[in-house]
């Protein structure tokens, strides 16, 4: 039996079409960006070529609101940190979701150290940002606020466009983190009122090692990568070519199947929850209409997550993610699932299945007996 | 997808754990670890002339958790008490080939659940004399 990989939400393979078009880069016009002749230029053809396919992703006013990072990391610690940074005479207070990404918790916590004021706002049971509080919070002082445009762990679409009308009425500048949603869904970042927008590379079929931030033209932000002043002097170092040519090309490949695509997986993904659910004490996680067309994500009483994914991978080739403890460097539950309100036990049994290219209909069934049978077997050893 | 670190013995073990279930009556029952922290382990022991005749378990848990569990009803079956008391968690863990740093602390508590088997034999018999 051919493996399932099921765990799309963590990374993407690369695609061929983006792998034949970025060695075009490797072979022939290897080139420095930077330097003057045919092959610097031929390289910076190269990168203009990408900034002009993410712009057309996200609808970007233009192509220069593109700034390539080496990964989504980077992008949110420079939306946040740059941001903040820049504007403190304008306040230094700060706001993000509680199931933020770390890559966005983390920076605004190094913040709080820093002595800036850190409003994380709450979400619901299914992963929607309290409006309310986050109306409560912000003040004329909060420069930058984080609220992601749907989640890796759940599946929950945020409402940004009415988040982005709540940030703009008090506060400065709204950043979104696209990782989980760009290329998946579409994102027009004009209408929604962003101004900064993280994308990530290898979460839509591109290679690892190119991340993107768009700025809306008007939004002032320093680096936190001061040097030769490459990417506008946002963003300085020698850019990875090859990943960020690949990045570009996985952006076109995503906008024009992005229809097509969504339509077939999210057939799949109804029917994979409608099967699991059958399965007792199974219940959803995360939004169960405002969610990710590839996104499928549960929770089992009595058994435990990493139980689940290794029985999963071992016995039927099937790769899956869970946001248990026990499978986290921390040891420590997700904190998506302990913020809609999880105990911990009940956090400790979740299973996350995110669909991609390569996952067809007839899987279905393979998926399902082999999701009952791991739970079965792993509640036979369960004294609960 | 990372296997976490386990090794060969670990995932084996995990895949077909030995001596699975419940002891109707035990003569001693032991049970550690808390659901809350992703762990729980039962354990059942049958005890005949100072010897573990039969030991069974229940465990919900990481794959760690589990394959201690199994292994160490492997490694006690037939031996007499007071060398299974002595049994570590260490021991445990080396017989399975070792287990992830951050493994060694939360999820090996086997040993723990057979010593609170083999204390709650030891007390029943206390009460008998």
């Amino acid at each position: 039996m051919g493996r399932i990989y099921l765990d799309h939400a963590s990374v993407t393979p690369v695609d061929p079409r983006v792998l034949e078009f970025a060695e075009r880069y490797l072979k022939n016009d290897f080139g420095n960006p930077s330097s003057l002749h045919s092959l610097g230029l031929g390289a910076k053809r190269f990168i203009e070529d990408a900034r002009g396919k993410i712009a057309k992703l996200i609808n970007a006013e233009k192509e220069t609101c593109i700034i390539f990072t080496s990964g989504a990391t980077e992008s949110n610690n420079l939306a946040i940190k740059g941001t903040a940074l820049r504007n403190v005479a304008k306040g230094k207070e700060v706001a993000a979701s509680a199931i933020e990404h770390m890559s966005v918790l983390n920076p605004m916590k190094e913040l709080q150290k820093n002595g800036f004021k850190l409003n994380i706002i709450p979400v619901d049971s299914t992963g929607i940002v309290d409006l309310e509080k986050l109306g409560g919070v912000l003040t004329k002082n909060t420069t930058v606020t984080s609220i992601m445009y749907a989640n890796n762990e759940i599946g929950t679409i945020e409402p940004i466009k009415e988040i982005s009308e709540m940030v703009h009425e008090k506060g400065l500048y709204l950043h979104v983190d696209a990782i989980a949603a760009a290329g998946r869904i579409p994102i027009d970042v004009q209408n929604d009122g962003i101004d900064l927008l993280t994308i990530s590379s290898n979460d839509m079929y591109g290679p690892q090692g190119a991340g993107a931030l768009y700025i809306k033209p008007g939004v002032r932000l320093q680096s936190i990568l001061p040097g030769g002043g490459q990417e506008r002097g946002l963003r300085s170092g020698t850019e990875n070519l090859f990943a960020i040519a690949g990045m570009g090309e996985a952006a076109r490949i995503a906008k024009d199947e992005m229809e097509q695509e969504n339509t077939r997986l999210e057939k799949i993904k109804d029917k994979l929850i409608d099967e699991i659910l059958k399965i007792e004490e199974s219940y959803l996680t995360g939004h169960p209409t405002q969610r990710l067309p590839h996104h499928a994500s549960f929770r089992f009483s009595r058994i435990e997550g990493e139980s689940i994914l290794l029985n999963m991978n071992m016995r039927y080739s099937i790769q899956v993610s869970t946001g248990s403890a026990c499978s986290s460097k921390t040891l420590e539950p997700s904190h998506v699932l302990l913020a809609i309100g999880l105990k911990h036990e009940e956090a400790h049994g979740s299973m996350v299945l995110t669909l991609g290219r390569s996952n067809k209909a007839e899987e279905v069934p393979i998926i399902v007996k082999a999701v009952k049978e791991t739970v079965q077997k792993l509640r036979k050893l369960s004294p609960l | 997808m990372a296997q976490i670190g386990y090794s060969e013995k670990v995932l084996e073990h995990f895949m077909n754990p030995r001596n699975v279930g419940t002891i109707e009556k035990p003569d001693g029952y032991g049970k550690v670890g808390n659901p809350v922290c992703g762990d729980l382990m039962e354990m059942y022991i049958r005890v005949k002339d100072d010897i573990i005749s039969d030991i069974k378990f229940k465990t919900f848990g990481c794959g760690s958790a589990i394959a201690t569990s199994s292994m160490v009803t492997e490694m006690v079956k037939g031996m007499n008490l007071d060398k299974a008391m002595k049994i570590t968690r260490n021991d445990v863990a080396d017989e399975l080939d070792g287990l992830p740093p951050q493994k060694m602390h939360c999820s090996n508590l086997a040993a723990d659940a057979l010593h609170e088997a083999i204390k709650d034999y030891k007390r029943k018999k206390e009460v008998k004399k």
